[in-house]
């Protein structure tokens, strides 16, 4: 087991390898002089500067050159300069962080509850009136366009009927608090502040609904299948003759045998959730990694783009092994080669 | 009456048969486009801004006094243009690259396949975007942006059917009849892994189309006045009251995203055997 996750490790370095590689090829392939654009136009016009920078990425060598270069400068911890903030990536990376990663555990988490629950809904009334509602709720899941979605649900429940706040993270009145972690769900609650951790959960509620959404309907889908599967399964239907709840079958017995895929799916959910975190975080004016995403590509701020696509793929690779070692603790059959 | 409706919408393939529809349907308005329009899709008149769906603009008029009916009518062009170009070429380009990685086996397997990965772990809207931004935002180099996204899952896919196939009894039989590689990958293996790579091609169809409007909403896609969805979408959320700006196209991509994941949905259920019973 433990070979096995050393050896996902290490898969890991090599992607994230691959990926700082490819960002370094793509910023390359761009007709653009890498200096002017990531110097301000005061650092250019000092030659002592230019030269420093040249020499810090080593532009006056060969490509090859150039690229051991940044890889050593990334190994070392250092990811560059924003080119936009002009911050160092890294810093603006902690800063954004916390708000995007606390968005996506309220949307995977809505996105699994409702899942496995109208999943498990539509598996037992199969073909009832109830499984053809609750299958159009997640087919729609998946085909809806989430930033649209986003409008509409924006305008309704905070401009027209005024129930949700509008976008951001907290009522422009309240203040954080200082230091913590920048989970403000957490930070609100350690702070004894319940006034501010009500603003922040109202503030969560819809962007946290729009993005699971999607991920939602993945699961209900994956949940369905296979729920029906293992019940036609003889195993089934000796724990029912045996004379056991109908609950207790699928609870204990189905549903946890039909577990893996959704797991797998819920994995694969979670990097869309990712992906949709930039159109979402535009629309509710969300302060996290999603927005910083979109204004760096669009401003192609190499560093950052570099910065935020290890982030991502990074914690694209934490959370699968996480689901592949989740694997065996669900299924005792399931062995780490 | 009602029992005859009920009847219908549950009978088996109801809703793959809908999705058929929507999906035709879309398809002749593409084709017909400027026959259904009502009006110039990019003349504008300020002093008609912002007006209500009426006899005379169906869905309403813009920001700038445009159409919206008839800027959904063209949009349907470039959206459902943008989503078969991207998933065709995607699919070809998998099917070729998975089939060699699968056939092959061995070390170029391995390297190939790693590549794939490498891509699927990056993330895929950022990954759009950086190369949509740095080609320059235009429907073309979004496309191409968005296939180089997309490969991989078809690379995968076909490899694992090219692996499980290439020991099955019919390829054997046809390599030792003398075909050469390349005819087994191609007039044996491949036709038979058809019907799970087209399941695929429709459900990421509707992905696509929704990809597409979304780097479009956020402006890397069509550049204005030219009517799409996505950034129709996007000219409507300044002013969201007048909801009708944002509505119809936002429910034109949903139409057409919802059919695709119907007809795949259909033909998946027909292709498996093992849903064939229920």
């Amino acid at each position: 087991m433990f070979r096995y996750i050393g050896r996902r490790l290490l898969f890991l370095l090599f992607l994230l390898f691959g990926v700082s590689f490819l960002v370094f090829m793509i910023s390359h392939l761009v007709p653009s002089d890498p200096v002017a654009s990531n110097l301000s136009q005061a650092a250019m016009s000092n030659p002592e500067v230019v030269a420093a920078y040249k020499e810090k990425w080593g532009l006056d060598k060969s490509l090859f050159s150039q690229f051991v270069l940044y890889f050593q400068n990334l190994l070392m911890g250092d990811l560059g300069t924003s080119i936009r903030t002009g911050n160092p990536v890294l810093e603006d990376l902690m800063q954004f962080f916390p708000a995007t990663m606390e968005l996506s555990i309220v949307a995977m988490t809505i996105a699994l509850i409702f899942g496995v629950l109208f999943g498990i809904i539509s598996a037992i009334y199969r073909n009832k009136a109830i499984d053809h509602v609750v299958r159009t709720i997640s087919i729609s899941g998946v085909s809806i366009p989430s930033f649209w979605f986003a409008l509409i649900t924006l305008s309704f429940f905070s401009s027209f009927l005024g129930l949700t706040p509008g976008p951001g993270r907290i009522d422009s009145r309240s203040a954080t608090p200082e230091g913590g972690t920048g989970l403000l769900l957490f930070d609100s609650l350690i702070s004894g502040d319940f006034q501010l951790f009500t603003d922040v959960v109202m503030h969560l509620a819809l962007p946290g609904l729009v993005l699971g959404l999607f991920t939602m309907g993945l699961i209900a889908r994956q949940t369905r299948s296979n729920l029906l599967e293992v019940m036609s399964t003889d195993y089934i239907r000796t724990a029912r003759s045996k004379g056991l709840k109908e609950s207790g079958v699928i609870i204990r017995h189905a549903l946890a045998n039909s577990l893996i895929p959704v797991l797998t799916v819920a994995g694969l959910g979670f990097s869309n959730l990712l992906g949709g975190m930039v159109l979402i975080e535009n629309i509710f004016a969300w302060p996290g990694i999603g927005q910083y995403a979109y204004h760096s590509a669009v401003s192609l701020d190499f560093p950052a783009i570099t910065g935020v696509s290890l982030l991502i793929a990074f914690i694209f690779v934490i959370i699968n092994l996480f689901i592949d070692i989740l694997y065996g603790i669900i299924d005792p059959r399931v062995r780490y080669k | 009456m009602m029992k005859t409706f009920s009847s219908f919408i549950t009978q088996k393939g109801f809703l793959f048969k809908l999705g058929l529809f929507i999906c035709t349907m879309w398809i002749i308005i593409a084709f017909f486009a400027p026959f259904i329009a009502t009006h110039s899709t990019i003349a504008q008149d300020l002093s008609i801004r912002y007006l209500g769906p009426s006899a005379s603009h169906f869905f309403g008029t813009d920001e700038l006094g445009r159409d919206v009916f008839s800027r959904v009518i063209y949009g349907s062009r470039i959206s459902l243009t943008a989503g078969i170009i991207t998933v065709v070429s995607a699919f070809l380009f998998g099917l070729l690259f998975g089939g060699i990685a699968g056939y092959k086996g061995g070390i170029i397997d391995e390297v190939m396949m790693r590549f794939s990965e490498l891509i699927m772990a990056f993330p895929p809207l950022i990954l759009a975007m950086v190369i949509a931004a740095a080609l320059g935002p235009s429907v073309f180099n979004t496309v191409i942006a968005m296939a180089i996204i997309w490969w991989p899952n078809y690379a995968r896919l076909m490899r694992s059917m090219v692996i499980s196939l290439k020991e099955s009894e019919y390829v054997t039989a046809s390599r030792a009849m003398g075909a050469s590689h390349l005819r087994v990958l191609f007039l044996e293996i491949i036709p038979n892994s058809l019907g799970s790579l087209l399941v695929m091609v429709t459900l990421d169809l509707g992905n696509a189309i929704l990809m597409f409007a979304g780097l479009s909403f956020l402006g890397l896609g069509t550049q204005p006045p030219t009517p799409e969805w996505g950034s129709m979408v996007s000219g409507g959320a300044e002013a969201m009251h007048n909801w009708w700006v944002s509505t119809f196209p936002g429910l034109a991509i949903f139409s057409v995203a919802i059919a695709a994941n119907f007809v795949g949905d259909g033909l998946r259920d027909f292709l498996d055997p093992k849903l064939k019973n229920e």
